[in-house]
């Protein structure tokens, strides 16, 4: 038994548990040869008003974690297992029909791109004052002037004429303004934003990371922050999950990871990025990312790890507590893997 | 002497046609100036639009410049003739941002890296696979990999054929195009470091165009800083970051992301109704601004 797994599995379906709750979240997907875990026993919450940052690189499960939340992974992938509740309800459970409620009305969606959420055919008034009109929440006049509300709220200048471009008139920083003001549109609790800032030049990342903060308080929101930039995670987020190879291998509260990080690839994420002198080497992870599929047996990050040992290439680790809501997924900090036959390793010290 | 000179650099883009026509050109580099020594990495930084890239073109002739001077290695680049030009084209070359469009899916790897060997008629069959070899060595490439197509590599990987076939034919200079954005965080620093290490080994010298201020400071001599097609601050890498004058480059620096959980986050904006088109001038030693 999986303890991240247990422990999700006792939070009771009440309105002061937390907001979502995955718990052992299964999601495959067709590889030559049979199937293919791309998120593989992910459990996770998140409070209310609270901000998770879900980090990861390509392939590590991320953004399918958060499709996953959506139920929109497109087939012939699915979700094979794992519960994912939001105020209490499973939201595997659901007919489609009930989902599409709470897609938008209880779950607000920000992508790294905006025209994948914007059609280019309607003026971002419509689209906004559609989505409050589909949502019953208001419609007609006082949907459109809900739309202009929601644009200035999101400091998009002079909200009136916008409202009534195109996607295609607002330039890249004013179009992922638009995007958020449609996410907010409904009035959600969760907001899922994955790489929302990733295709932004950093002036324009830095005014959407302050909007979506004062947004969060504003619009009382919960937060999953879906990103690859430590530095994002650090300025947003509450609570921080590293994804590997489609698990969770640390999570914690954002100032412990950061100071004390217990993964060996949580330790190499944070010292990879530059921080040194001029003209120094950069520190590297070596190897690759592993490919769907081609997971090795053990520890998925055992063939990159300076710091492993014997059984890291034949156990799988489980995710072990290691201080106050700080958790890691290696077997340096599993006691009992540390007396099998096998160097005797220690935890290297803290990355640089 | 350094190796390049860049001198009031110009490239205007026509503004299609259609009502437009008869409209001012946009100038998209704008009386560029600045010059490269020897075995020195010269960032070029700033965001999407701001020039750096066609700047980087304009010094290979890959953009047609539309007027200034540039002299690489002593030689006038914008008056070589095609062939003069293709031959001169050893000493200089380029490496893409993008490692995914930037390789031929039909070529195998090796073919890749042969091929400027091929194009300047350098050695025979036998000779040019000797050098193949050595290359994908120099570059952390297994030799054997050499009859694989580029979609069987990891986006690392590929970034470092690429690199294999930049170096190729032992250029003094090479453009480095945003060579690491592509990448996973965990892969980036591996290339990052295979360019440090191939510059102390082969003397090369770098333009290094990015947007990723940390990297610049840390891989870089100098960077400039540039803004709407124009330098605004030109200064030793530390220099940038710790003794910034240019409000811009303030602005830039401000929106980084802090790695300090908690920190006190103290944006400065810089809105684009404040820009002046001023000449750098020097404000330090080695260090000037638009200001």
């Amino acid at each position: 038994m999986r303890c991240d797994a247990s422990l999700a599995s006792t939070v009771t379906p009440k309105a002061d548990g937390p907001l979502l709750a995955v718990s052992n979240l299964r999601t495959v997907f067709p590889v030559a040869g049979g199937e293919a875990a791309a998120v593989d026993g992910v459990s996770f919450v998140v409070g209310r008003g609270e901000t998770l940052g879900l980090v990861g690189e390509s392939g590590s499960g991320k953004s399918v974690t958060a499709l996953s939340i959506m139920r929109l992974v497109s087939p012939p992938g699915r979700i094979a297992e794992g519960r994912i509740e939001l105020e209490g309800r499973d939201l595997l459970q659901m007919e489609e029909r009930e989902m599409q409620a709470i897609r938008g009305r209880r779950i607000g969606f920000v992508f790294q791109e905006p025209m994948v959420a914007l059609d280019p055919v309607f003026t971002i008034g419509y689209q906004i004052a559609e989505t409050i009109a589909v949502h019953r929440l208001a419609r007609g006049a006082s949907a459109r002037s809900r739309a202009v509300e929601l644009l200035q709220a999101v400091r998009i200048p002079d909200p009136e004429r916008r409202a009534r471009e195109y996607p295609h008139q607002l330039s890249g920083g004013l179009r992922q303004r638009a995007m958020i003001a449609l996410a907010l549109s409904a009035d959600p609790a969760l907001l899922i934003a994955d790489e929302p800032t990733t295709a932004l030049d950093v002036t324009v990342q830095a005014e959407i990371l302050d909007l979506l903060r004062d947004m969060r308080r504003s619009f009382n929101l919960s937060l999953l922050l879906i990103t690859h930039d430590l530095g994002v995670v650090a300025e947003m987020a509450d609570r921080v999950a590293v994804m590997y190879g489609g698990r969770i291998v640390e999570e914690g509260p954002v100032p412990r990871v950061f100071a004390t990080p217990a993964h060996p690839y949580t330790r190499g994420l944070l010292a990879s990025i530059p921080t040194g002198a001029p003209g120094t080497r950069l520190h590297a992870i070596p190897g690759n990312v592993p490919a769907l599929g081609q997971l090795p047996a053990g520890c998925a990050f055992a063939p990159r790890c300076v710091d492993r040992f014997a059984p890291c290439t034949e156990r799988q680790p489980e995710l072990v507590d290691i201080g106050p809501g700080h958790a890691a997924r290696c077997l340096l900090h599993d006691p009992a893997a540390r007396q099998l036959p096998g160097p005797a390793t220690g935890p290297a010290g803290a990355p640089r | 002497m350094p190796l390049v000179e860049v001198r009031q650099l110009v490239k205007e883009f026509p503004v299609p046609g259609g009502w437009l026509a008869g409209r001012r050109p946009v100038r998209a580099v704008d009386d560029v100036t600045f010059s490269i020594e020897r075995g020195e990495t010269f960032g070029l930084v700033g965001e999407s639009g701001c020039g750096k890239t066609t700047t980087g073109r304009c010094l290979l002739r890959l953009v047609e410049p539309t007027s200034g001077q540039v002299r690489i290695g002593g030689t006038d680049v914008l008056a070589l003739s095609g062939r003069e030009l293709r031959r001169a084209r050893r000493q200089f070359q380029i490496v893409f941002q993008d490692p995914y469009s930037s390789l031929n899916p039909r070529m195998r790897a090796g073919a890749i890296v042969e091929e400027p060997l091929v194009i300047h008629r350098i050695g025979r069959a036998d000779e040019r696979q000797v050098r193949v070899r050595e290359l994908f060595e120099l570059v952390g490439l297994d030799p054997g990999d050499m009859t694989k197509y580029p979609h069987e590599f990891s986006g690392g990987q590929r970034q470092r054929i690429g690199v294999a076939r930049a170096i190729a034919l032992e250029p003094s200079l090479v453009v480095a195009d945003e060579p690491v954005s592509a990448l996973d965080v965990s892969i980036q620093a591996q290339v990052v470091n295979l360019l440090l290490d191939l510059q102390k080994r082969l003397g090369l010298t770098y333009l290094f165009i990015a947007h990723d201020l940390r990297l610049v400071r840390q891989v870089c001599h100098r960077v400039a800083v540039m803004y709407r097609g124009r330098l605004v601050e030109l200064a030793p890498a530390d220099r940038i970051f710790t003794a910034a004058v240019h409000p811009y480059t303030k602005a830039l620096l401000s929106a980084i992301p802090n790695l300090q959980p908690g920190a006190k986050l103290e944006r400065i904006p810089f809105p684009a109704s404040n820009f002046r088109p001023l000449p750098l001038r020097e404000v330090a030693e080695g260090h000037s601004a638009a200001v």
